[in-house]
């Protein structure tokens, strides 16, 4: 019997599991557990897809999988910054905030021109998120705290520049910006391809740059990291940074899309966020965790939505109902594949 | 043949924490090629030591040069890109990590468009851990490996890094036998790449297998250096505890009387064959009411585990303890305080008192179940075991109500022991009971164990203060490497029986079965 040095309470489940089913030896047992921690959002997206298939004629219809694609592409997109954050164990509270703020500073910075209105929000944003990584990484303040100083912060800001909500600003018509939300690609929204080939260039970021190896190592042990030779404070900037910045566009977009720049958006988006990573598999506690999983997570959470809108009689507050047990049972599944591969 | 080159050379180095003068105008060299054994007791100065070489701490004092050329390092980091690589007793890697990047991070192939060339990390990945003995499949986690293989991607690692000096911290602490011999051909071949290697080890077996010198470190003091082979078991134990051989007191130092006797013949407490993997290996321990049993050994020997394995906080593989006839369900400290076993923990810091709280709070802490009826406390019945435990123990406090953490050592300690003494025990477990606090509590709590003692307790008694160890026990069971080698009774409870047992050179009389772990 191995002793692992977290110590984890070995229990005769162990051995009973090994004795029941024999031909599983200990490597394939692990990686059949980690493909159900990598791959079991997957699974259930496509069964809950295919079920609303064959229940509901309208949601297989070109109309409503082209709407699901595009009002997921924001969340997407800031949910791919939330990835690396979680990764090396942080948390960004701020992205909701900044996501309205974003949205604002587009609609704002459109009247001179669309670079002023798609700089203008990454800049912001992502100096929020350079703040956050400072306070995080420098100050060894909690993440949680930093960033929901940020949060607070940043709707502030937002609330200031539209005089406490009262101004909305408008994108107009048939601008680059807007036809960059709104617009169509072979029959897919502009936005929705913006976001896949953000997700693209996250991978390789994540899987095969030094960068993306710093912050699994971060995640995995901060003073191994360190010692190691990993820059840990720059990494951990460099992962606000990222998220604030990634914030802040899909906010831009999402304005663009809505042709303004909404004030009540953004409510609760991190949380969102933070749930779609962890179903994609990620671990919340850092070290472990897959940039399409993320993906897969908010077309779940955005299926399981659009599901329950399709069932008329059912309240759509409940939607959020299922979100959070849907939660809840993936939090739990994955303690559970993760005490399981620890113990092998 | 010319000597080997110096590959460091420190001179009067010397570290001052506050209160503590840790390391004082200590001198060590070291040549390519050299095994180096670095020893000394808890407190001696090894870790500050280690932690100056490698830019953990600043020195107050004194100079590192490295290399021919001076250096001061300023982080961990630092030190290990000029060359001194440390390889830690916890394995300090990346669990969640496959083994191959665990191996290459920072360092790590890229191909032409600078990414990752995952094809030939894995495959340098598998040759490199070859050459240690480790063949596994590079692309699974790093935590899926044992803890003995896991030390060997850290050696790998550390030895890739192009270092010039390795410095192991007790790295066998973790491993098995097999895998120990590992480590030791490695060890060589480092030496015969001209690496220098700095060797941390409480088991004196595995510095005589594989280190050519030796500094002793005592107080923050050296006190001895030289090749180790100059150097027998038994004169290195005495350099290191501090003791002349065959010096005999004719006095005692400490407050002991010796004035109580086992009251009865059949033990209170009857530990036999406690087995924790890496730890212990089949100690056995009895103790009779009113019998202050003495645990030797050297740091490491397992004398705080024997103390845990007994009352349940550290979980054993084998093994069984019996208190007062009823077996004992291991693995569990509340039944082992429900039995009677209370141990007063070495770190009374992070294990003991609850600083925050007051001495009144911090007694009853334990006993509060059974002083309460339908989950209410009486506080009258509180208040009298309070008060009798401050008057018995003379515990120093302005008022039960004062907080645990504005009291001395001394009455921290005394507290703790009253928490227990409240329990109404029929064993006490004493870990270093006397360890930071002053010589006037040092000897009230001295005066204490014996007065326990008296009453008809069963006391274990483990020191790292011969005088005390010797003065205060009836009997002592001395361990090496987690296993019985000896015990001494009656007379030939001395400091030169102790050392010489320690040491592994004990005449055979002294030697009951279990001296096999030598080999």
């Amino acid at each position: 019997m191995t002793v692992t040095k977290t110590q984890a309470p070995v229990n005769a489940d162990d051995g009973t599991q090994a004795a029941g089913a024999e031909p599983v030896g200990p490597a394939r047992s692990e990686r059949l557990s980690a493909l159900v921690q990598q791959h079991g959002a997957l699974a259930v997206l496509v069964i809950v897809s295919l079920v609303a298939t064959f229940s509901f004629d309208s949601f297989a219809t070109g109309d409503n999988v082209s709407n699901m694609a595009t009002s997921s592409a924001f969340l997407a997109i800031v949910a791919l910054g939330m990835t690396f954050v979680i990764i090396t164990g942080g948390i960004d509270l701020s992205v909701g905030s900044l996501f309205a703020l974003g949205g604002v500073l587009a609609a704002w910075g459109s009247r001179h021109g669309t670079l002023v209105a798609l700089l203008l929000p990454l800049v912001v944003c992502g100096a929020v998120g350079v703040v956050n990584g400072l306070l995080v990484a420098r100050s060894r303040l909690a993440p949680f705290i930093v960033t929901l100083a940020a949060m607070l912060g940043a709707r502030g800001l937002m609330l200031a520049i539209t005089d406490e909500g009262a101004n909305t600003y408008l994108i107009g018509k048939g601008s680059f910006l807007a036809e960059l939300g709104q617009g169509t690609t072979l029959g897919l929204g502009n936005p929705v391809w913006i976001t896949l080939a953000l997700f693209v260039a996250g991978a390789v970021v994540l899987r095969r740059t030094r960068f993306g190896q710093h912050v699994y190592a971060v995640g995995g042990n901060e003073d191994a990291a360190a010692l190691m030779g990993a820059p840990v404070a720059r990494t951990k900037i460099l992962v606000y940074t990222l998220s604030g910045v990634l914030a802040g566009l899909a906010g831009a977009l999402n304005a663009a899309w809505l042709a303004s720049g909404v004030t009540i958006l953004g409510n609760g988006m991190e949380l969102e966020a933070i749930s779609a990573v962890v179903i994609g598999g990620t671990l919340l506690t850092g070290g472990l965790g897959y940039v399409s999983g993320s993906l897969v997570g908010v077309l779940l959470l955005k299926v399981i939505q659009n599901v329950i809108n399709q069932i008329g009689s059912l309240d759509s507050s409940y939607q959020q109902v299922v979100s959070g047990a849907f939660l809840a049972v993936v939090v739990v599944a994955q303690t559970w594949l993760g005490r399981r591969r620890q113990l092998l | 043949m010319a000597p080997p080159a110096e590959v460091l050379a420190v001179r009067g180095l010397s570290k001052t924490f506050p209160g503590v003068r840790a390391l004082d105008d200590v001198d060590l060299t070291l040549h390519a090629g050299e095994v180096h054994a670095l020893i000394g007791e808890n407190g001696a100065g090894k870790s500050t030591l280690i932690k100056l070489l490698t830019g953990v701490y600043r020195p107050d004092a004194g100079d590192i040069v490295f290399q021919g050329r001076p250096v001061s390092f300023a982080t961990p980091l630092e030190a290990q890109k000029a060359g001194i690589s440390t390889i830690y007793q916890e394995v300090n890697l990346i669990p969640l990590l496959s083994v191959a990047r665990n191996l290459f991070l920072g360092r790590e192939p890229r191909n032409r468009f600078g990414l990752l060339d995952f094809a030939r990390m894995h495959r340098e990945a598998e040759e490199t851990l070859r050459g240690y003995g480790v063949r596994v499949d590079v692309r699974r986690p790093l935590r899926s490996l044992g803890v003995g293989a896991q030390q060997m991607v850290a050696l790998a690692r550390a030895v890739a890094s192009e270092a010039r000096i390795v410095i192991m911290d007790e790295p066998t602490s973790s491993l098995e036998p097999r895998e120990v011999e590992t480590l030791f051909s490695v060890i060589r071949r480092l030496r015969d790449e001209g690496i220098a290697v700095v060797y941390v080890s409480h088991r004196l077996d595995e510095l005589y297998a594989v280190c050519d010198t030796v500094t002793v470190l005592r107080d923050g003091r050296r006190v001895h250096h030289g090749r180790l082979a100059d150097l027998d078991r038994l004169s290195l134990v005495s350099t290191m505890l501090g003791r002349e051989l065959g010096e005999v007191r004719s006095e005692g130092l400490t407050k002991f009387t010796g004035d109580h006797h086992a009251t009865d013949s059949r033990p209170v407490l009857q530990a036999t064959d406690l087995t924790v993997p890496h730890q212990l290996h089949g100690v056995s321990v009895s103790i009779r009411p009113g019998e202050v049993v003495g645990l030797g050994g050297l740091l490491g020997s397992g004398r705080t585990e024997t103390a845990k394995a007994i009352s349940g906080a550290l979980p054993t593989s084998s093994g069984r303890v019996v208190v007062a006839g009823t077996p004992l369900r291991g693995g569990s400290t509340p039944a082992a305080i429900r039995a009677g076993v209370s141990l007063l923990p070495e770190d009374r810091k992070s294990e003991g008192i609850v600083p925050g709280l007051s001495v009144r709070e911090n007694i009853s802490l334990a006993v509060l179940p059974r002083l309460s009826r339908f989950g209410l406390v009486s506080e009258a019945r509180v208040d009298s075991i309070v008060n009798t435990f401050i008057e018995r123990l003379r515990i120093k406090a302005s008022s039960p109500q004062q907080k645990v953490g504005e009291l001395s050592g001394g009455n921290q300690q005394k507290v703790l022991l009253a928490r227990w003494l409240a329990m109404n025990p029929k064993v006490l477990l004493l870990d270093e009971p006397t360890r930071g606090i002053d010589v006037g509590a040092k000897a009230e709590v001295q005066k204490l164990v014996d007065e326990l003692a008296a009453d008809g307790l069963g006391v274990l008694l483990i020191s790292s203060d011969l005088e005390e160890l010797i003065e205060g026990s009836d009997r002592v069971v001395v361990l090496k490497d987690g296993a019985v080698v000896g015990e001494l009774t009656g007379d030939e409870v001395t400091e030169d029986k102790l050392m010489r047992t320690i040491a592994g050179d004990a005449p055979a009389r002294d030697a009951v079965e279990g001296a096999a772990t030598d080999g």
